[in-house]
């Protein structure tokens, strides 16, 4: 249930981009969530929805992007099946995960400002 | 103000940030991975679920590491009792214990916070003993030179496809309670290939903190660690790759590619 303390610093850290830029209103994030991230995409809408009241981000819809995991041998570039041993078996060199399967990044915020 | 047709309505704008949410206790694991390395102290993770063994292991590891002349600490990690910290001060681990109330991690922060009244300085290796938990310490990094899983024989042999991201985590999986498995209908083939399913460079020894078993091979595993970290100091972060990793690497220089360290930097090379 770490859902909780991240969106606690999500809300927190859109609070001071939003007084940066003297912002009325929040109106949208957007966040990418990684399969290997180590986030439940639903919990951490449920966590949002319980933590935004009271915030600048009361009115704010979240849009959270899914990136599945994908590991790849870094030689020969090849795809490493789901659920396979992480190691390629032709080059027999360790697999390595493809950039974003494991994101947990505030892409944006529509912000109003004056 | 809308600046097109001068209405005075307030506008939609849009910020592109691509930040990290973590961002934040990243800086502090920042931090403290730059304390523990100017004071030449190995600072472990060690993750696991409740009772996987932990606190076992590190009473089995006292013993051998004062016989290195080592001088082991630890600060452990519990929502509501100091029972784990007592248990290593007994075994003669200076402990602190963190009780973290609703968290069920560390943070950097925490553990920030620990070191400030803990004598850690004086320590050559210094365990951090996270919440008993296979889920929400694995994505926070703490600062630590690598994390050490700690997984039971009696945990079942799919633990590790089902908590992937705490496997994929880990420098070195501890595979404890290695006594019971004449009593177990646990097949270790099964383990071992789950977590070669989970991790690129799966790193496991199998030990027995009742029995001893299996200890000095992690006493050696932490001996190599501070060897690399000596080397390093100064330059790089500790991590628990071996150097024949990367050798094996620099001659791909064709091929950009990007791994992640123990201590979670990331290093491209092309």
């Amino acid at each position: 249930m770490h859902e909780y303390a991240l969106i606690q610093a999500l809300v927190s850290r859109v609070e001071a981009e939003a007084a940066r830029r003297s912002a009325t209103r929040v109106a949208r994030l957007s966040v990418r969530v990684g399969e290997m991230a180590g986030v439940d995409p639903e919990l951490f809408q449920t966590a949002y929805d319980t933590f935004r009241a009271g915030t600048i981000c009361e009115e704010a819809t979240l849009t959270l992007t899914r990136v599945p995991a994908r590991w790849s041998c870094p030689r020969c570039r090849s795809a490493i099946a789901r659920g396979a041993v992480l190691r390629c078996p032709a080059c027999e060199v360790p697999a390595q995960l493809e950039p974003d399967s494991d994101a947990l990044t505030l892409d944006a915020i529509e912000m109003e400002v004056p | 103000m809308c600046t097109t047709c001068g209405c005075g309505d307030s506008e939609l704008v849009p910020v592109e940030l691509h930040e990290k949410i973590l961002a934040g206790n990243d800086r502090t694991a920042r931090h403290n991975r730059e304390h523990f390395q100017a004071a030449g102290v190995l600072a472990l993770n060690l993750m696991g679920s409740p009772g996987a063994g932990k606190t076992a292991v590190l009473e089995a590891t006292s013993r051998a590491a004062a016989a290195r002349g080592w001088r082991c600490g630890a600060v452990s990690a519990d929502l509501a009792t100091d029972n784990d910290a007592v248990r290593l001060q007994k075994a003669g681990i200076p402990s602190r214990a963190i009780t973290t109330g609703q968290a069920c991690h560390l943070d950097a922060e925490l553990v920030h916070d620990a070191l400030h009244d803990f004598p850690w300085k004086e320590m050559d290796v210094f365990f951090i003993e996270n919440v008993g938990n296979l889920v929400c310490p694995a994505i926070y990094d703490l600062g630590q030179a690598a994390n050490v899983v700690v997984l039971s024989v009696t945990e079942g042999e799919d633990k590790p496809l089902k908590y992937p991201v705490m496997f994929k985590a880990a420098d070195l999986v501890l595979l404890t309670k290695c006594d019971l498995i004449p009593h177990l209908d646990v097949d270790l083939a099964k383990v071992h290939d789950a977590l070669a399913r989970v991790m690129p460079r799966p790193r496991v020894l199998e030990v027995s903190a009742r029995t001893g078993a299996g200890i000095d091979a992690w006493i050696g595993w932490l001996a190599d660690l501070r060897g690399s970290m000596q080397r390093t100091d100064g330059r790089a972060a500790p991590h628990a790759h071996d150097h024949a990793h990367h050798h094996a690497h620099d001659h791909d220089h064709e091929h950009g590619h990007e791994h992640v360290h123990a201590d979670g930097t990331r290093h491209s090379h092309r």
